[in-house]
């Protein structure tokens, strides 16, 4: 037996989760358990209650609502990776699950916990700062919204209060006919990225650029948006020119991070080369009906 | 110490038990239930030797609380033989082409594989591939356990096809 000794909890409403968690000390919040329990097997947490949001049927689900797409919080990540509904409106998404670790985690893991987890490594907060999510909370004084821009609050730590509740997220699709790619370098397929890349993009008849969006993990503590590059980059052409000035953009990034085995300098190298594919294969997909019909 | 009462039912067989709410669930299957046939490799998620289906789908008995399976169906290692005793295809696969050595990977192996096989009878060499990706092997260096997947494939599907014909 691993974990150190807890009290386990199981509430089955939203509610129930909010008044545990207001009134238990040094609790723990459990959604898939494919980071959290490894943590606690080797005891880097040891929480006195865990409370397990599993049994919690309103934080699961994937609808089209208010031409918002809307993914509690519980989902798992193979359904969302499965979901026509994803499929159709964010390609995006089932391309980087297939580079999340393996089907026996994504069959327990859930979006909300990668979230709530943030890992700067990890693809799931990359693709929702592409998409501009707005991550949803429940606490005491209801229920509030927060941009992804602003879900970090530091080094692997959501900008929430204690006693809230993350409940799920939602992003409006890109237009039809966008391009997509999430491209990432890690050492074995499954692992978390060293960098990561995902670019969405529009491109008009004339091939001009009309909505671009890159956003890079694995450089910071958080998915690292190049804000101005997509500005400048609006109504250029989708060509070589335009890629250069988003790579260039990259060299301005301050305290690129980095760790024992990868350098701060080999991180922005693999993000320009990344980006560079990243963007390459989106504008390619742009307007190009047959194009994701070959790659699932 | 923190009981809690748990109803599941293991390869077709129902079980109750209490356990201790930080039990995990490979720990309950090996030592409440004596079903050592599901391995414990390194025990926070990574090597895929405690692999087993949960409501028919492949999860890692090490990142699972016993409790968390209440009320669930799961097949270990020891459920996936046929009724009769005899190996399931997949099973004799891996016996016909050595995808096994030391038998410490087998168990996450086989149950990984019969999830693929149960949605996919025809599986490309990168899909086996990509399926066992959470499954160390150190011993058979994996082609003997991908040929051996795609040898079960293959005869599930040569036994699928006259029934499907029967059926029209």
């Amino acid at each position: 037996m691993k974990p150190a000794p807890f009290k386990y909890h199981a509430p089955t409403s939203v509610g129930e989760a909010l008044q545990l968690l207001a009134k238990l000390e040094n609790p723990k919040i459990l959604a898939g358990g494919q980071s959290l329990m490894p943590m606690m097997n080797f005891r880097f947490m040891m929480p006195s209650h865990i409370i397990d949001l599993n049994q919690i049927d309103e934080l699961y689900g994937i609808e089209l609502r208010d031409q918002s797409i809307h993914i509690g919080a519980m989902t798992r990540q193979h359904d969302i990776q499965t979901s026509d509904l994803v499929k159709k409106f964010a390609p995006i998404i089932p391309d980087a699950y297939d580079l999340v670790s393996h089907r026996q985690i994504r069959n327990r893991g859930t979006l909300g916990g990668s979230l709530c987890h943030l890992d700067p490594s990890s693809e799931q907060p990359c693709f929702i700062s592409a998409l501009d999510g707005e991550i949803e909370v429940m606490g005491p004084n209801g229920r509030r919204s927060i941009p992804i821009g602003e879900w970090t609050s530091t080094y692997m730590t959501p900008a929430m209060n204690d006693d809230e509740l993350m409940i799920g997220t939602s992003f409006k699709p890109w237009p039809d006919g966008h391009g997509w790619a999430f491209l990432e370098y890690s050492r074995r397929h499954g692992d978390y990225a060293i960098v990561g890349v995902a670019v969405l993009s529009s491109i008009n008849e004339k091939r001009e650029i009309t909505k671009i969006s890159i956003s890079i993990c694995g450089i910071s503590f958080a998915p690292y948006r190049l804000k101005d590059a997509e500005t400048n980059l609006i109504g250029m052409v989708a060509d070589q020119h335009a890629i250069e000035i988003a790579i260039k953009s990259i060299d301005s990034i301050e305290d690129v991070m980095e760790d024992a085995h990868n350098s701060s300098e080999y991180r922005r190298h693999l993000a320009k080369v990344y980006t560079r594919r990243a963007i390459e294969l989106a504008f390619q997909r742009a307007n190009n009906h047959n194009y994701g019909q070959n790659t699932h | 110490m923190d009981k809690i009462h748990i109803k599941v039912s293991v390869n077709h067989q129902m079980y109750e038990k209490d356990v201790d709410s930080r039990c995990t669930l490979g720990d309950f299957l090996r030592n409440d239930l004596g079903l050592t046939g599901t391995h414990y490799g390194c025990e926070h998620g990574v090597c895929g030797a405690c692999t087993v289906l949960l409501n028919s789908k492949s999860v890692r008995s090490c990142l699972l609380l016993a409790v968390q399976a209440n009320g669930s169906e799961i097949t270990t290692i020891e459920g996936l033989a046929n009724d009769d005793g005899t190996l399931s295809e997949l099973q004799q696969a891996f016996t016909e082409c050595h995808a096994l050595q030391c038998g410490f990977c087998t168990p996450g192996m086989l149950t990984t594989l019969t999830e693929l096989l149960s949605e996919n009878l025809s599986p490309t060499e990168a899909q086996v591939k990509s399926a066992i990706s959470g499954n160390l092997c150190r011993c058979t260096g994996y082609q003997p356990i991908v040929d051996a997947t795609i040898l079960a494939a293959s005869r599930l599907r040569d036994k699928s096809i006259p029934s499907a014909a029967i059926k029209q």
